[in-house]
């Protein structure tokens, strides 16, 4: 039983069906896409899609440079995205995206009850009942696909007065405007950036200061498409960025007035403004999912996850899309998955896929084995192309298992945690990382007799890891094994 | 306390009763609250894995954790204890594991910006110092 049809509800069910797993989807919506049906609120995605690169479109190795199209198993429905954007921008438009996931959905005849809203949940014996506006299902296991949808505001005096991100106006309406927004994370700046042609002042406030994902080096902080504001704001325009809890905000007439305290120690700050916005965030809609047991941790509430995105508290409920960022991995060097978007979270359910269909319904394709010989040239080109190591850098790793009876077997694409935390036999996982300063390197995960060691490899300017170097190096870790 | 999924709110609350936060006024706290990653752990998880690199600080929220070497265990952390640190500082791999328990709940601030942090909170630095003096004084009478 899958609930919801984005990009992680459909690329789950299109992997369940290659498999061969007996399942059902509804969606409250009346059509494919989730949340990119209507946001980003500019209409435009930050997620790119290269039309032209080094590998051809239609192939695995292309998707590294295709962060949005859905991942199918042959060739034929590969890189939709680029098929369908119009060539004024690499990042796809909101509506581009949403025609993207429709058309993988029809051209791979995903079936989804649309219209269906998932409205409660109990046990069932082994499994659950979920209620629905269309009647109970039952299912053994049960997978929320459903987004972070919810708007989330804190709780502050006053903040019912304050309109979500969710319910911004057109751009124009903010026009000669002073306008508030609460919060200095990407939305926060996807909004300012916007108003830039409209409004006379933008001030943006939170407790946290500003991180730019071009300073942290990963996917933590502001994208680079929004940091226009944050360039008016050093050079003295008309935007002000500050770090200061929002203590009260109250309204008079259309005039607001926001108090605040400096988290530098700088005293209080009164603000008027004409608009206020809070751009905090997003939650999962659990419903009823705490009651039955789920726990979830921090502001989002995203529910604590195993590494193969099952519930910690309750087993046999798992998650797909957004929401599998609540498995959170290794998180070396303080980066996150990349799970919080398509380009990650596609390769997740397809994981998940396989490992529902062999926990639950016995169906498990024989892997492929690799000569010996092969092994080196395999791991070295997986390290330097392969889309889900490039796209969940210390999370997902290409794993190679010694099998007493069948030789070398390729256990596939697997959490690093997976692998690094559970036993097994001898095997190697390889995986690419990162760290602050910007450096991509491979790492290889050596397992004999379920002790797990690491090997970090040279980095390389070009990201080629099938150098000389590279080969020497892995041979020599790859001895205790092979 | 509260044990499910906290506001910064809650978290600030939180943060304040342990005593490495003891000095912090409430802005601060809220600030520090805004800054932290949260994460709770399944019975059983690792959370620090000896010898693999990239790890970060650690303090306990709620739960309990074990110290294990090769295996075998060292001793138990709880609601309060902060772990994680002398990999963090060093940027060398922890020595030993860290494994969660029952559910463990923790604040985390990943290794690289652990400095910064420290830097920015200097009497979180000196709680923390303190607690350091207190286990090398340990060990100290522990060898003598």
């Amino acid at each position: 039983m899958v609930v919801g049809s984005g990009p992680g509800g459909l690329q789950l069910s299109y992997s369940l069906t290659h498999l061969g797993v007996p399942h059902a989807v509804i969606s409250a919506d009346p059509a494919p896409g989730g949340m990119f049906r209507r946001w980003p609120f500019f209409q435009r995605l930050l997620s790119w899609t290269k039309p032209f690169a080094p590998f051809e479109r239609g192939t695995r190795f292309y998707e590294r440079y295709d962060w949005n199209s859905l991942i199918p198993d042959d060739d034929q429905h590969r890189a939709i995205q680029p098929r369908l954007m119009d060539g004024t921008s690499y990042f796809p438009s909101r509506t581009e995206m949403e025609q993207n996931i429709a058309t993988f959905a029809r051209e791979t005849g995903i079936r989804v009850r649309y219209g269906c809203r998932w409205t409660g949940t109990s046990r069932d014996g082994e499994g659950f009942r979920l209620r629905t506006t269309a009647g109970d299902y039952r299912a053994r296991v049960v997978v929320f696909a459903f987004g972070l949808a919810e708007p989330w505001k804190p709780q502050i005096p006053g903040i019912e007065h304050v309109p979500h991100y969710a319910e911004t106006r057109a751009p124009e309406t903010y026009a000669g405007k002073r306008v508030f927004i609460i919060g200095k994370e990407t939305s926060a700046f996807e909004l300012a950036n916007g108003f830039l042609p409209w409004a006379r002042q933008i001030v943006l406030a939170s407790p946290r200061p500003t991180q730019l994902s071009v300073v942290t080096n990963s996917l933590v902080g502001v994208r680079a498409r929004y940091v226009q504001p944050y360039e008016d704001h050093i050079l003295g325009g008309g935007v002000v960025i500050m770090n200061a809890s929002i203590d009260d905000v109250s309204r008079s007439g259309d005039l607001f007035r926001v108090k605040t305290t400096r988290s530098d120690g700088g005293g209080s700050l009164v603000f008027e403004a004409d608009d206020v916005i809070a751009t905090t965030g997003f939650q999962p809609p659990l419903g009823d999912l705490p009651e039955l047991g789920v726990v979830s941790s921090g502001r989002e509430k995203i529910p604590s996850q195993t590494p193969l995105f099952e519930s910690i508290s309750v087993p046999h409920v798992y998650f797909a899309g957004t929401a599998t960022r609540g498995a959170a991995g290794l998180k070396k060097n303080g980066i996150p998955s990349s799970s919080g978007a398509v380009h990650g979270h596609r390769y997740n359910a397809r994981i998940l896929a396989r490992h529902i269909a062999r926990a639950y319904f016995g169906i498990d394709p024989a892997r492929p084995t690799l000569r010996r010989d092969d092994v080196l040239d395999y791991l070295l080109s997986e390290l330097t192309r392969a889309p889900e190591l490039w796209h969940q850098k210390s999370y997902l790793a290409r794993s190679l298992l010694m099998d007493g009876a069948r030789g070398i077997v390729d256990d596939g694409i697997v959490p690093l945690q997976l692998f690094v935390d559970g036993e097994g036999p001898d095997g190697v996982a390889v995986a690419v990382e990162a760290n602050p300063k910007a450096e991509i390197y491979p790492a290889v995960y050596v397992r004999k007799n379920n002790a797990v060691t690491e090997h970090l490899l040279p980095m390389n300017p070009l990201l080629d890891f099938e150098t000389a170097e590279h080969r020497a190096q892995l041979t020599a870790v790859l001895a205790p094994i092979l | 306390m509260c044990d499910m999924a906290t506001t910064r709110g809650e978290l600030a609350d939180t943060l304040s009763s342990l005593s490495l936060f003891a000095d912090l006024s409430a802005a601060e706290l809220e600030s520090v609250a805004h800054i932290v990653d949260e994460r709770r752990f399944a019975a059983g998880e690792r959370i620090l894995r000896q010898g693999l690199s990239g790890s970060g600080f650690y303090i306990i929220l709620a739960g309990e954790a074990a110290i294990r070497v090769d295996g075998k265990e060292y001793g138990k952390l709880g609601r309060g204890d902060f772990f994680g640190e002398i990999s963090a500082l060093l940027g060398d791999p922890p020595v030993a594991d860290i494994v969660a328990g029952r559910e463990l709940h923790c604040a985390i601030i990943p290794g690289p910006a652990l400095e910064q942090f420290m830097v920015g909170h200097p009497q979180v630095m000196f709680r923390m110092l303190q607690s350091e003096a207190r286990k090398l004084r340990t060990a100290t009478r522990w060898r003598s």
